[in-house]
């Protein structure tokens, strides 16, 4: 077990690596370099940047070095904590993110409870009830939820909610706690505006998942075991519950790992079109505008949030299923 | 994923044809030919084949899509901003003889928005093949003639518009047209060079197996693990502003396959290995084939059929992230027309309140997907003609 867990944590760090590599390449690649596009900045601005000041900021950077030490260094501030400047908003990069990141994490996993929640049961209702009506409306349903991109979801629900109720269905908060500080009343009121971003971007997800777990217990319940244990007499939910459905759950269960990075990405294009404050919104700005280390780090952090997720599922998987503990040491 | 509810016994084929003796199908099954097989098996399911022709119909949007467009997409006038579409009457007074009435805009006086009301008066009519502006048809032939088009011909004002317009004033059924065979072809690409690299890597990972397998899997598990939606947006963000409509359109083909190979490496490398031991494989390479050959001419045709499932199962994703972003302005640019480039006005929901119809370049998208999903569903069930 430790040697799986080990594993799967050495990939993790590998993962973080590749991903802060992309990021730094995405810092990099609009011609200039940050401290050029800083003093224009502030040019434009008005104020003006001494020659020492620049100096400074491009020994901090090591621009002029070699490209590998500018990663270096750049990975050095990071470590710190220091993600560099938003040239946009003339602030630190941690302070403009701020509880955006929060946010996205809380709408991704809300995604993703979601599409457990709902996966498990009608999964295995669809198995055991084939051809049903219930069966044939779970499997248009995943149809439409592979087929049609979250987003087109979104803008889709957007203007239903818009036309037939006359109401805004997007964003987080209500008006009167946008800004305001944390309280329970606030942590309600984003409660109450969760479930209609985590449906839209849990819903692809909840169809693949609905799918494998209905295959999955089709060929379990089929199995001898399963005649047996009908014939001995058991509750027909004891047969299935106790066995099949736990047998089918495993390979059901390893695709989870994939299902994280999907959400986070989805969230980024949902969260544009239902002006959700998360990172999504403040990333297509820093693209725009080339705010580089902004967008850099949101990339960086995403990606790092993303890979924690996936770690964590996985040693949970190892702790809930012990076969994977024998087989992959 | 085979629908265990369907036969897929091949020998209860469906067999046309009059000239039936005793039992004709196993003497059929026994001489037919894998393919023959896989034709069979595909055949069976229905809406696979369904979605095979709306596939096929997109692709001859794809090719004449000057000839289903009537108007210029990218003839823009303020005078017919947002005018929605046109309803077609195809009888007056009892002929056939499709025309719409003739549109007045005027401005509200309160909103100041501009209203569009028909005019039951000025009947419009409707011609097939008639003259339009002038084309290349598939790129060679001149020619102005359109699937059809108002009657008045080329010079008078344009005043149909079966889709409505967009807030510029463009013709969105014409520009529709033109998205599609941006969007598809753009998907066409992407696969191709994710095949490329699917196949290479997946090969070596699969036929060669050791150290190069073990790099080649953690590769793919990390890509696997990214959120790639925001990496394609950094990477799609950093193109040159002055590159032209050509060059960003091949840059946003290889960012969106580079990181779209995984899967396909993933099914050619489970092929290789569940064939490295295989028989004829074996012998092969004990007669003495090279291993390029043993590769070329003796494994990959045995697998081809899964091949060309799984990128037609691919397809869709591609779609997807070229609409997405487009969508968000990172992708294509205008004047590309794609369906991501038309949905972009559609972000708006107070303009889509307004004008529901520039939502409507979300239809093709989803059939599309779905088509290719159907399409690659079925093909991945015929792919092995022999199982079940």
């Amino acid at each position: 077990m430790l040697a799986y867990i080990g594993r799967r944590a050495l990939l993790a760090v590998f993962t973080v690596w590749a991903i802060s590599v992309l990021s730094f390449a995405i810092i990099q690649l609009p011609p200039g370099d940050y401290v050029t596009s800083y003093i224009a900045q502030m040019a434009s601005m008005g104020s003006v940047v001494t020659d020492e000041e620049a100096q400074n900021l491009r020994i901090q950077y090591g621009l002029g070095q070699p490209i590998y030490v500018q990663y270096f260094k750049w990975m050095r501030l990071v470590v710190q904590g220091n993600f560099g400047m938003s040239m946009e908003w003339r602030r630190p990069v941690t302070e403009v993110i701020g509880e955006r990141l929060w946010l996205t994490v809380v709408v991704s996993v809300a995604a993703l409870l979601l599409t457990w929640v709902l996966a498990l049961p009608i999964g295995i209702y669809s198995a055991v009830r084939q051809y049903s009506v219930g069966d044939y409306l779970a499997t248009f349903v995943g149809f439409i939820g592979l087929a049609v991109p979250n987003f087109l979801l979104a803008l889709v629900l957007l203007y239903l909610g818009f036309v037939f109720f006359n109401a805004h269905i997007g964003g987080l908060f209500s008006p009167e706690f946008q800004d305001a500080p944390w309280s329970g009343a606030r942590a309600w009121d984003l409660i109450k505006h969760l479930p209609i971003p985590a449906v839209i971007l849990g819903l692809a997800g909840t169809a693949q998942q609905i799918r494998i777990m209905r295959a999955n217990l089709l060929d379990e319940l089929r199995k001898p075991y399963v005649v047996t244990a009908r014939s001995k007499g058991l509750p027909e939910a004891r047969v299935i519950l106790r066995y099949p459905v736990r047998v089918a759950l495993n390979p059901f269960a390893s695709t989870i790992g994939y299902t994280l990075p999907y959400i986070v990405s989805g969230s980024i294009i949902v969260s544009l079109v239902l002006g959700l404050p998360t990172v999504g919104p403040l990333l297509l700005k820093a693209l725009i505008a080339q705010d580089m280390f902004l967008a850099g780090t949101i990339v960086l952090l995403l990606g790092v949030m993303t890979v924690i997720g996936t770690l964590v599922s996985d040693i949970l998987l190892v702790w809930v299923d012990p076969r994977i503990r024998l087989e992959e040491t | 994923m085979a629908d265990p509810g369907v036969a897929l016994d091949p020998t209860s084929a469906p067999l046309p044809g009059p000239s039936a003796v005793v039992d004709p199908r196993e003497p059929r099954i026994f001489v037919a030919s894998q393919w023959q097989l896989m034709w069979w098996r595909f055949r069976r399911h229905k809406v696979a084949v369904a979605s095979a022709l709306v596939v096929i119909g997109f692709y001859l949007v794809v090719l004449g899509a000057d000839f289903l467009a009537y108007a210029d997409p990218n003839a823009s006038e303020a005078q017919r901003s947002l005018m929605p579409p046109q309803r077609v009457y195809w009888f007056d007074e009892g002929r056939f003889s499709p025309h719409v009435y003739g549109v007045k805009g005027a401005r509200d006086p309160q909103s100041f928005k501009r209203v569009y009301v028909a005019d039951p008066e000025r009947k419009i009519s409707l011609r097939f093949f008639a003259e339009g502006f002038e084309y290349r048809l598939f790129g060679l032939i001149p020619t102005t003639r359109h699937l059809i088009g108002a009657e008045g011909g080329p010079g008078s004002a344009p005043a149909v518009f079966l889709l409505g317009t967009d807030v510029q004033g463009r013709d969105l059924w014409s520009r529709l047209m033109y998205g599609t065979r941006i969007s598809l072809t753009i998907g066409l690409f992407g696969v191709t060079v994710s095949l490329v690299l699917g196949v290479v890597l997946g090969g070596l990972s699969g036929f060669y197996g050791g150290v190069a397998d073990t790099i080649i899997q953690r590769i793919i598990e990390i890509l696997r693990s990214i959120p790639t939606i925001p990496l394609w947006m950094g990477l799609a963000a950093a193109l040159p502003r002055d590159w032209s409509v050509l060059q960003v359109y091949f840059a946003i083909t290889i960012i969106i396959s580079l990181l779209g190979w995984t899967e396909l490496a993933r099914v050619v490398r489970g092929r290789f290995l569940a064939m490295r031991e295989e028989d004829f494989v074996v012998s092969a390479r004990l007669v003495g084939c090279s291993q390029m050959r043993t590769i070329f001419v003796h494994m990959v045709p045995s697998f081809m059929s899964h091949i060309i499932a799984a990128t037609t199962l691919a397809l869709p994703a591609m779609i997807i992230s070229e609409t997405a972003l487009s969508f968000l302005g990172l992708g294509l640019r205008p004047p590309a027309i794609s369906w991501g480039v038309l949905l972009q006005q559609a972000q708006n929901v107070q303009t889509v309140a307004i004008s529901p119809w520039l939502m409507l370049p979300a239809v093709p998208v989803i059939v599309a997907v779905m088509a290719f999903n159907f399409l690659g569903d079925g093909l991945r069930d015929a792919a092995d003609p022999y199982g079940r």
